[in-house]
Parts: C-alpha cells; structure tokens; sequence
C-alpha cells in the first residue's frame, strides 16, 4: 500500500462512518472544530481505522496526541511501516 | 386535579410517516401487511407475515442524534416532532422543565443487541463494538433519545409493558399532568421490527400462520378465521397538556382524557382473562366517573388470537351489552406491538373529531364466541362524546384509556 493510499482509505472511511463531505477531508482540519467529531466518535474512529487496517492501536499512547486528519494519516502511515518491519 | 387535553399527535406507521396519511389509510380500509420472503428462510418460522415502516429518511435527524437510535427511535422522534408541530410547542416548550416524556417500547433494540452478539461471539472480543450500541440497546432508548434531541427538560419515563406500553404511557402522563407534575407530556410509544417479535408468538401458537400467501386478509380479528396476531412496528405519540395551559395558549384541543386504569392479572403470564380485563374496564369507568351506558364506541385491543378476542369480548358484552359499537384497527394495521396503544388511540381522537367509526378490517365472519358485542362492519357516521380504548399485553398487563370529545363550554 502507498502512503497516497492509506490516506485515500483513511479519507473514505471517515467521511463514510461519520457522514463528512470529501471535500472537508484535507490534512489540516481539526477532527474537533472543523469534522466537528467528539469524544464518542473518536471511540468510533480507532473502531474504524483498525478494521480498514486490521491493526490494533486502541492502547497505543501515541493517539492521545492526535488532533488533526493529517495527524491520522501520519500515525497510520508509521504504524504501517512499523508492522511492515516486524 | 387538573384536567387533561390532548393538543398534539404524531404517527409513524406502517403506511408511512404522518397522522394524515395514517388515518386516511384506516378509513380507506387499506391493509398494511406484507409477505417478507426473509421469514421463510428462518427454521420453524411458521408466520411470514409483518406490517413495515417505509418511505420515511432517517436523515431528517442529524447523525449527532441518530448515532444513539436505532430505528424505534427514529420513528419516535419524527412522531413528537409531528405532535409538538400540531400543539404550537417550541424548542423553548421543551426546555422549560415543564414538558416530560413517557415513551416505550417493547425491548431496547433487538436488531442492535444481534449485530452486538454476532461481533462479540464471533471474536469473543470488544474491540469492534461501536460507541452507541448501549443507547440503541437499553431500555429506556426511545425516551432518552427523544429528550437528547429536542432538548428537553422535564421528567422522562420509560414504561415497558409490551402491547400495553402506550396505553401505560399515555396513562400515567395524564396522572403526571393532572396531579401538577408537568404541564404537558409526550406521551406513546414505539417499535421496530425484527423476526424474533414474530417468533415469540408463533412459539405460543398465538402467530397468524395461514395468510403468509394473502397477507392483506391478516389478523382477523372476531372472525371466525382468525388465526393469530401479526407484527409490525412504527410510533404512536400524544401531547397531553393540562386543560388550563391549552386555554392560556389558545391551542386547539383535540380530546380530553378522563380516565385510566392498568392492572396486573396474576391467572396466567399469557393467556388473556376475562376477569381482569373487565375489572381493567370497569376501573377506567370508574376514574372517569361515567356509566357504561355513556361509553359510544370502544376501540378494542382484539389482535387476532383465538383466546384474546373471546375474552374481550365477553368482557365487553359483561360491561356494555351488546349495543355499543366495537371495532379493532389490527386488521388494518397488525399489531404495532408498544406503539399499538397510542396509534390507535390516536386514531380514535380522529374517529371522534371526524364522527366517524372506523371497522374491524377482515372481520367477514363473526366468531360465535365474539358474537355478544355489536361489531362496526363498515365505515358508520357517528357522534361519539366518549370511548374507552384496551390494550392488553404478555406478561398479564392490562390498560384502558377512557376520552371524550372536547366542546370548549364543557
């Protein structure tokens, strides 16, 4: 997988599950102010972003740092080379 | 004690969303039961019969609410939003801890508890629960979400008794009301579809079995053919408001409450009782303070089943004689289960208003057993001052409802 498409599948399932318009889903919006998602959605995003992955990151520390979609698109792609290598 | 007026009502009902559509469809004498070929294929499923909501969009509530609904939900809110349109109550109404909810419904979601148990069986894990399914699975799903999503204040009751949930509902809204509790109540109930509903009464033998090729002519009830209930699912909702406040706020008034009585009949968890359903009857005279010879019409429970239909009518006959008009809309509708109470008995403010009394759908030949009451067979121009209205449920929970007409010098 490119990184262009794990940022495809990671824009398409959270515009699908959280029914957002393709064109809001750039790198800088904040999943708060601007997909205007909360803290019940973001249970619902990991929910999503393991089963289009088929990867476990709920415990991983690093999400708590996540704000932004590009952030997603960062921590998927690091995770994905992380597993890649092991 | 205040007096207590209904102002508003909503229905999402097997013809579609709307009181409109719904009571149009009654008096056209169109029948909302279809075949669904999905039953057939269920091992020892035996009813295929089952009366659908369709033609409604979920997406006229935004995701943020929707979320947490499953879809008893969803009917519910588009009905309290239809009854607080009629009524002239805002967003403001809502939130002014004077308006309260008492909404049920059979179970929490069941299709949602299935889609629960088939990821944690499966995988015998957590991990693809999704944030919500809790809220579309308690109990008290429809009341809660109703209140999240038009913001309301007041108090919020969840009573779950089956097919006499709404009737409940309504009930102890209008107590809520006239002791002072709250000044207006939404007040019905709903539920959704799914094959177990069917299930539990083609497991008593009490399912309609024979009509899975003719579902229009299914229930029957009173009729001699009559072979069981047939489900559906949809929401029932009234605005019950004190007298004094619909007056204060000029709002038109559709029918006044006057009486209600539930008991509970300990003979039998499922087979109906004769005894306690007039005891039930005579208990909502009672409260309304009138004779049975001021009732002029009763709009039965009467699902269908062998036993059910003849106990009703034997009560009836044993309270009324057999000169007051009786008729059952589940032959029209099937049995919309929690929501059964309030739809029908929305159906009856409209028969009132409109005098008019809709007729028991199917009922070609009278049962001798429900031959002691006198059967509405046919569209009848009437004037009904005041009516009682039955629901009866599993579990030995029986509610009557007792209303009149509103004449503003009365």
């Amino acid at each position: 997988m490119t990184d262009q498409q794990i940022i495809d599948l990671i824009n398409t399932s959270i515009a699908e599950e959280f029914e957002l318009p393709e064109e809001n889903m750039k790198p800088e919006a904040s999943l708060f102010d601007d997909l205007e998602l909360d803290s019940l959605d973001i249970v619902d995003l990991v929910v999503v972003l393991e089963k289009a992955f088929q990867f476990k990151i709920r415990e991983e520390d690093s999400i708590q740092e996540i704000r932004t979609l590009g952030d997603i698109h960062r921590f998927v792609i690091n995770k994905k080379k992380e597993l890649n290598k092991q | 004690m205040r007096r207590v007026v209904i102002t508003g009502m909503g229905a999402v009902s097997p013809y579609g969303k709307g009181v409109d559509l719904f009571i149009d469809s009654l008096i056209a004498g169109k029948s909302a039961i279809t075949s669904l070929s999905e039953l057939a294929e269920i091992e020892g499923l035996r009813s295929w019969v089952a009366g659908l909501v369709n033609d409604i969009d979920p997406k006229e509530i935004p995701r943020k609410y929707r979320r947490s609904m499953s879809k008893m939900s969803i009917y519910a809110t588009l009905a309290c939003r239809e009854a607080l349109n009629q009524a002239g109550l805002t967003a403001e109404h809502c939130a002014s801890g004077h308006l309260g909810v008492a909404i049920g419904s059979t179970t929490g979601s069941t299709q949602a508890t299935q889609e629960f148990f088939d990821s944690f069986l499966s995988t015998r894990g957590l991990e693809q629960v999704k944030s919500t399914v809790f809220f579309k699975i308690m109990n008290h799903s429809c009341a809660a979400n109703v209140s999240q999503i038009l913001g309301i204040t007041g108090r919020t009751l969840s009573p779950s008794a089956a097919c006499s949930t709404s009737c409940q509902a309504v009930g102890y809204g209008y107590e809520m009301i006239a002791f002072g509790k709250q000044d207006f109540m939404l007040c019905g109930g709903a539920d959704e579809y799914h094959p177990l509903a069917t299930g539990a009464f083609d497991i008593l033998n009490a399912a309609s079995i024979k009509f899975n090729d003719h579902p229009s002519r299914t229930p029957r009830p009173f009729d001699y053919e009559r072979d069981g209930v047939v489900c559906s699912e949809g929401s029932g909702i009234l605005l019950l408001e004190s007298l004094e406040s619909a007056q204060k706020r000029g709002v038109n008034i559709l029918c006044e409450i006057i009486g209600f009585a539930t008991v509970s009949d300990p003979s039998n968890i499922a087979n109906p009782d004769k005894a306690s359903i007039t005891r039930c009857m005579q208990l909502a005279l009672k409260d309304a303070n009138l004779e049975p010879s001021e009732i002029d019409y009763i709009n039965a429970h009467a699902t269908g089943t062998i036993q059910g239909d003849i106990a009703e009518s034997e009560a009836i006959a044993e309270i009324f004689g057999s000169k007051t008009p009786v008729s059952s809309l589940k032959g029209h509708l099937g049995h919309t289960m929690a929501a059964s109470g309030a739809l029908e008995l929305a159906a009856l403010v409209e028969m009132i208003n409109r005098g008019c009394l809709i007729p028991s759908l199917n009922l070609e030949n009278i049962d001798d057993a429900c031959s002691n009451i006198r059967h509405v067979r046919e569209l009848e121009t009437a004037s009904i001052k005041a009516a009682i209205k039955n629901n009866f449920a599993l579990g030995g929970i029986n509610s009557s409802l007792v209303i009149r007409r509103y004449k503003k010098d009365d």
